[in-house]
């Protein structure tokens, strides 16, 4: 970024400097540059080409057929197989942000103490010093038929029988990606509510505003493209899950990246990739209408 | 200043950088197993001499791909052993895609229908398989004894894809030949497994799995070509459905196979599927489920956490599999004598007692028998009471004296394998009708 805006303004006199072009900032975007371009770059416009292959039903054979993307629109299964990660991602971000932003809000203004801030926000972070897989898999024992919580409510005569929605169910598979990414949404709102100007809402005070609408004209238009980058954090994050949903649907529930997943297993190689190019589009066009919506690079 | 110094501590660590990403990069080089390109074996004159630096790299599912084994096999070959244990379905994906990564492929007899037709496993010549003759029957002529049901099975059954036509065959031999794709060493009998405790009867019939008595407690595998051949094991139990062939359905075949499934799932039949070995131990053992498809490992697994689990023998008969080790085509000179060698100790029987204390079948029983005492035999294979605590390979006691092996001795369980594990024409449309059954 740097270099390209020093090079700008000496583009009339670059004559003179021909013979000596700075390639340090070059060089320094360099080890980044190539490492997109061998592992993000070739790899997706690889499966960008296998998409468009054959499969004969042992192997892929090169070739050129969009019959991969038409089974992908004509199926009423693949459809329904889209609408379900799709419902999963917006239960699991309205989730999040219901939690996050009083979490955030209550950070950024409540705790006026810098040190305990930063306390209280790394406390948040412990979770995530374990693995997603062990996180995932400790809710089992948790919420199952002979679960803590099962068990708990049948001591307590809540209820006779266990319930057997805890687990298994859509239930347990949006509680554990809440569980799972929530942070991802904590961390920009807390971010963009400690840029919001405090005289802001000491003037609003002042001029009699409660404490409804400070939040309203307030704290939520400065805070939102904090939400907009957890959006984006979340939701490309659910879109391609298919561990969590496997497990904690106890495979009764699919989505987008599990189907991808049996495909690949069963070396359907050409629908797989198909079908990554199409959920890749999808997660792209969310992140650039939300780009569109709030400009996120004044928070960076 | 603190420009400067910003750059040079840049400056220093794109150094540091590259220094790391030069000794990463040539460090493989150095490591690569002797007989790969990056390290070409030495010539073959001193071959003798030189196996001990052979190192030997096999890919294959959790079974055989164990330490102990590892331990054994380097200790009586003396050459290395590099072991990778990994899911079914990447075994079948390195087996097609990445022939270099490995010298032995360790798979099931179902992946080779799609193994073989890549050329990556060479021909192995019998005549070097020193005690080939004690594979038992059920690989080479699939006849296990006459009017065996196993005789007639269904499915991908491993002697329609033992034999190659020739040495540089890529076509299915129907009679044995001097040139097989695979050394079989293991196989089972897979059924339903339950739990006697919370189910309060025998299971005698796949037919209960889909009995609204256990609604919301059982469970079905969720790997496609597996899951379905045991859905159909049950609508064939139940007398919905008959079929040509359990290991090559029809499109109308899956259909209906998938819509029952549907209005089963629908139901609330199903409390869950599972996918790994664990998961359908966790099932069992939590309570969560108790009756489901199983592996016979993991019934072991239930009971060594002291829980009632018996793996039933059913009417209907069962569900089979085979694996084998077959050799990449990549291997000459000594690295395919050390490899021929593996095989043959393979052949030998330790591994063979090894994987029967698990509730394995040894495809060489005659060889494996040596490693077991004579009552452990009488349990596993003969079906007789045990006359000694049972233990497993591990030295770990799993049943006590007085007690009787599920489903009986050998022959009665594998004489009524009725179908195998199977690669299906319409693999394709497999897959998308346990799509829709999963999504539904």
């Amino acid at each position: 970024m740097q270099g390209t805006l020093d090079q700008a303004p000496s583009q009339p006199i670059a004559s003179k400097q021909r013979s000596s072009i700075d390639w340090r900032p070059y060089l320094l975007v360099a080890p980044q540059t190539i490492t997109f371009l061998f592992a993000l770059v070739l790899p997706i416009l690889a499966i960008f080409t296998i998409s468009f292959w054959n499969f004969n039903g042992f192997t892929s054979v090169p070739g050129f057929t969009l019959n991969n993307y038409l089974g992908i629109f004509s199926s009423p299964v693949y459809l329904k197989t889209y609408l379900n990660t799709f419902k999963f991602a917006f239960l699991v971000w309205l989730v999040c942000v219901l939690i996050s932003y009083p979490v955030a809000y209550y950070l950024a203004f409540r705790i006026k103490n810098s040190k305990w801030q930063t306390i209280w926000f790394l406390i948040c972070t412990v979770p995530f010093l374990t693995s997603n897989i062990i996180r995932m898999i400790s809710w089992i024992p948790f919420l199952g038929r002979e679960g803590l919580i099962n068990k708990a409510l049948m001591g307590l005569h809540l209820t006779n029988q266990p319930v057997e929605m805890f687990l298994f169910s859509d239930f347990s598979v949006v509680l554990a990606m809440v569980h799972l990414y929530a942070l991802f949404m904590v961390a920009p709102i807390f971010n963009s509510m400690m840029r919001i100007d405090r005289a802001l809402i000491a003037a609003a005070e002042d001029l009699g505003a409660s404490a409804f609408e400070i939040q309203k004209r307030i704290i939520l238009p400065l805070a939102a493209p904090g939400v907009a980058i957890g959006t984006i954090f979340v939701v490309t994050l659910v879109m391609g899950e298919f561990a969590t949903m496997r497990l904690m649907s106890g495979g009764k529930a699919s989505s987008v990246g599990y189907l991808i997943k049996n495909q690949i297993d069963s070396l359907q190689y050409p629908m797989a990739a198909a079908n990554a190019v199409v959920l890749l589009a999808i997660t792209l066009m969310i992140v650039f209408g939300i780009l569109r919506i709030v400009d996120i690079r004044k928070q960076i | 200043m603190s420009r400067i110094n910003r750059r040079s501590f840049i400056q220093g660590g794109l150094a540091v950088g590259a220094a790391i990403a030069a000794t990463r990069c040539s460090a493989p080089i150095s490591q690569a197993p002797s007989g790969t390109p990056n390290n070409p074996a030495q010539a073959p004159e001193i071959n003798s001499n030189r196996i001990k630096d052979v190192v030997i790299r096999t890919v294959g599912t959790g079974a055989a791909q164990s330490n102990d084994i590892r331990d054994q096999a380097e200790k009586d070959l003396g050459f290395k052993i590099n072991m990778r244990a990994l899911s079914t379905a990447e075994v079948i994906q390195i087996g097609i895609t990445q022939p270099k990564q490995y010298d032995i492929w360790d798979g099931e007899f179902f992946a080779l229908p799609l193994v073989i037709p890549s050329g990556n496993l060479q021909a192995l010549d019998v005549k070097k398989l020193k005690q080939f003759d004690a594979v038992t029957p059920i690989f080479t002529t699939g006849e296990l004894a006459p009017g065996a049901r196993v005789n007639s099975s269904q499915g991908t059954a491993p002697r329609k894809v033992m034999f190659l036509k020739d040495q540089n065959s890529i076509e299915f031999a129907t009679s044995p030949t001097d040139w097989a794709t695979i050394v079989p060493y293991q196989f089972g009998a897979d059924t339903l497994g339950y739990r006697p405790d919370l189910v309060g009867r025998k299971i005698e019939s796949w037919a209960e799995l889909f009995n609204p008595e256990f609604r919301g407690k059982t469970s079905l595998l969720d790997i496609p070509s597996i899951g379905i051949m045991d859905a159909a094991m049950i609508t064939e139990a139940q007398g919905l459905m008959t079929f040509e062939d359990k290991g090559n359905m029809t499109r109308e075949e899956m259909d209906k196979v998938a819509k029952i499934l549907i209005e089963q799932k629908q139901a609330g039949q199903f409390r869950a599927f599972w996918k790994s070995f664990d998961e359908s131990v966790n099932f069992m053992s939590s309570g969560e489920v108790i009756l489901q498809s199983m592996w016979s490992p993991a019934v072991a697994a239930v009971k060594s956490r002291g829980l009632p689990c018996v793996y039933a023998p059913l009417k209907e008969g069962y569900r089979g599999w085979g694996g084998g080790m077959g050799l990449s085509k990549n291997l000459s000179g000594i690295q395919l004598d050390a490899a021929y060698e593996y095989l043959n100790w393979v052949l030998d029987g330790w591994i063979g007692s090894f994987l029967i204390r698990q509730g394995f079948y040894s495809a060489t029983p005659t060889t494996a028998r040596k490693f077991m005492k004579s009552e452990e035999w009488d349990f596993w294979y003969d079906g007789k009471q045990a006359a000694i605590d049972i233990v497993d390979p591990y030295g770990k006691k799993i049943e006590s004296i007085g007690a009787v092996r599920d489903g009986g001795g050998f022959n009665e369980r594998v004489s009524n394998i009725v179908c195998w594990n199977s690669f299906m024409k319409e693999q394709v449309y497999l897959v998308y009708k346990w799509t829709e059954f999963v999504v539904a």
